[in-house]
């Protein structure tokens, strides 16, 4: 059946009518400047993002106020100082940046800490993920409005940080990691009161599942908003939550066979298979309860032994390239350590950084989300800014 | 193609391959049908591949590059996109008596930047700069490494933007910090540093303005704890 004439004049005219309603209602594009400060970024995250009415059409985030340029630094420095400057990377689970650098540069010198350094390593780096994510989840609940949960994941926190500080010496930062074993052993009582913090945290997680969880407002806000398919989180290298809750069974502390404690425990790997805003929340909510379980049943297991391999008093990386990736609170950091051999420090070191990834997707991500959704996913994806920057 | 010493050794392209010692086979079977695959795929691209204990490593030719990324996660499964960067392998001029490549060898006063004067790590390299990138799977949970030559004086790699959607970000890092054009890549613009910003940081011959006010005093004298026996302890306490 051929088109006549008239039908092909009647579309014609339609479509100028609807070219001719569409200039007279359009409205001028707005191009908004989230951050660089803005509580929703966590730091100095800049994202430039343009508007049709209330809908983003573009995104582009732009970082950089923060780039302490450490991969340049990491090449001046030795390897005991290194461990100084990737404190900073993640500054809230500083002691899970540690543990894949000194890693690699024991499995570039073949060397192995004894099995309590290892216990202790995995249980500061367990209870680093716990202080990085309760903050998160009282977070989220305040980028979307609810204030309330936030004072409880800093009340909690505290315990938390007041640990790490008791047996490292250092809350934020504590540089306790050794290449062949730890600073020090844990101090007397430390224990005890771990396992007493460690239960005041899952009370902590089930206080977030009736604040948030089940709340109309927050679950309207969060489900079915910022959805990543598997494909795409793959492309863009999501990891850590951000990729379990797009149904990516993928934990390296499972996956890996790696010399520190994980596979003494008997724990979950949790995924979801929606992928938006609400299923990253509620994995981070698991993942904090299952590393309470992870510390205490490592406290129980804790062998008796020493804390620390014999090194030559100056460390002497030999030649060789390594990379070592650990299952960090944010998602997968590893470090690509290149060592010439010479006294110094690496010849180069790559660090991936989880967070970097985990934004890289934001452009894609925020195209055609409403204006309010914007703070709701990038609340969800949880980043830093010091792991974007580096 | 492979070189291999007990320690996980660093080929040099002078260096002549039979060091004696055994040849690492691959860590996991999983990796030797994966390093296999390549070499069967691409042919005359494929130019080296390394083993330690728990890793591989895959040299490609640049002009094999995007193919090789392609196969990979296309046939071979390693779908997950960790990261790419690059690498300068030329020694840094201020930098060159205190982190030589050689310990055992005499300071040099000047190492140059003609070619020969940098190493190339493990599975080679012929140029100054490098690209290098990893890949997982994370249904096997096998991980490879993959490296081409960028070349001397104006390096460049073709894009894996076509392919992953997350280079885009990690090439514009590396073209930002080693000046490495990536071919095909959608827009190369700064993404940390100022839009003026002048140079290529991570080159090893950009010098850091912090060691230039206050050169690095260079080792601490470290005594060999008491008890402690061995070269390493005697030499720094000689030194």
């Amino acid at each position: 059946m051929s088109v006549t004439e008239q039908q092909k004049i009647a579309y014609v005219s339609a479509q100028a009518a609807d070219a001719r309603i569409n200039f007279e209602l359009e409205t001028e594009g707005m191009t908004l400047s989230i951050g660089p400060q803005h509580p929703a970024t966590h730091g100095t995250l800049r994202v430039l993002v343009r508007l049709d009415g209330e809908q983003v059409v573009w995104a582009d985030p732009i970082p950089g106020y923060m780039h302490r340029g450490y991969e340049k630094l990491c090449e001046v420095r030795d390897y005991a100082q290194v461990t100084t400057l990737i404190n900073r990377i993640d500054w809230l689970g500083s002691f899970a940046n540690e543990v894949p650098f000194i890693l690699a540069a024991e499995e570039l010198m073949g060397i192995e800490a004894p099995p309590r350094a290892q216990y202790i390593r995995t249980v500061l780096f367990e209870m680093a993920r716990i202080a990085n994510l309760t903050l998160f989840l009282g977070d989220m609940g305040v980028q979307l409005g609810a204030i309330t949960p936030v004072f409880y994941a800093f009340r909690d926190r505290e315990y938390v940080l007041n640990l790490i500080e008791g047996a490292t010496g250092g809350r934020f930062h504590p540089n306790f990691d050794r290449i062949g074993g730890l600073k020090d052993d844990l101090p007397k009582g430390w224990i005890d009161e771990t396992k007493v913090v460690m239960r005041r945290i899952r009370r902590f997680c089930d206080e977030i599942d009736d604040l948030l969880v089940g709340n109309r407002i927050f679950e309207n806000r969060c489900r079915g908003i910022g959805v990543i398919p598997r494909d795409i989180a793959l492309e863009y290298g999501l990891s850590g939550a951000n990729a379990r809750a797009s149904g990516i069974d993928f934990d390296i502390r499972r996956d890996e066979d790696s010399p520190l404690a994980w596979k003494h425990a008997d724990w979950k790997v949790w995924t979801h298979p929606d992928g938006d805003s609400f299923a990253r929340f509620w994995l981070r909510q698991q993942e904090v309860r299952e590393s309470t379980k992870i510390v205490e049943q490592l406290l129980d297991g804790l062998p008796a032994g020493p804390i620390r391999a014999k090194t030559p008093a100056r460390i002497r990386v030999p030649k060789g390239e390594v990379w070592m990736h650990t299952e960090n609170p944010l998602g997968e950091m590893g470090y690509y350590v290149v060592s010439d051999g010479s006294p110094g420090g690496p010849f180069r070191c790559k660090i991936r950084t989880p967070s970097f990834s985990n934004v890289s997707i934001v452009p894609w991500l925020l195209r055609g989300v409403l204006v309010p959704d914007v703070i709701t996913i990038l609340a969800s994806l949880y980043f830093i800014l010091g792991d974007i920057d580096r | 193609m492979s070189s291999a010493d007990d320690a996980p050794g660093l080929m040099v392209t002078e260096a002549p391959a039979e060091t004696g010692a055994p040849e690492i086979g691959p860590p996991s079977p999983r990796h030797g049908e994966i390093v296999d695959a390549l070499a069967a795929e691409l042919g005359d691209g494929f130019l080296a591949h390394h083993y330690s204990a728990h890793d591989a490593w895959v040299r490609v030719a640049p002009t094999s590059w995007r193919q090789a990324g392609r196969i990979c996660q296309e046939k071979l499964g390693l779908n997950y996109f960790c990261f790419i960067a690059g690498l300068d392998w030329q020694l840094a001029p201020d930098l060159g008596a205190e982190k030589r490549w050689d310990p055992d060898a005499e300071a040099t006063e000047d190492p140059g930047d003609g070619p020969g004067n940098w190493s190339t790590g493990v599975a080679g390299g012929d140029t100054r700069f490098g690209v290098f990138a990893r890949l997982y799977d994370v249904i096997r949970h096998v991980g490879l490494t993959l490296k081409t030559d960028a070349g001397d004086s104006a390096p460049r790699a073709e894009s894996w933007v076509p392919l992953f959607r997350g280079a885009d970000w990690h090439e514009r890092e590396a073209w930002e910090m080693y000046g490495i054009e990536f071919d095909g890549h959608p827009g190369l613009r700064h993404l940390y540093l100022p839009g003026e910003f002048e140079g290529f940081p991570l080159r090893k011959d950009f010098p850091l303005l912090a060691r230039e006010v206050k050169p690095w005093p260079g080792l601490v004298n470290v005594e060999g704890l008491p008890g402690e026996e061995g070269d390493e302890g005697e030499e720094a306490a000689e030194s």
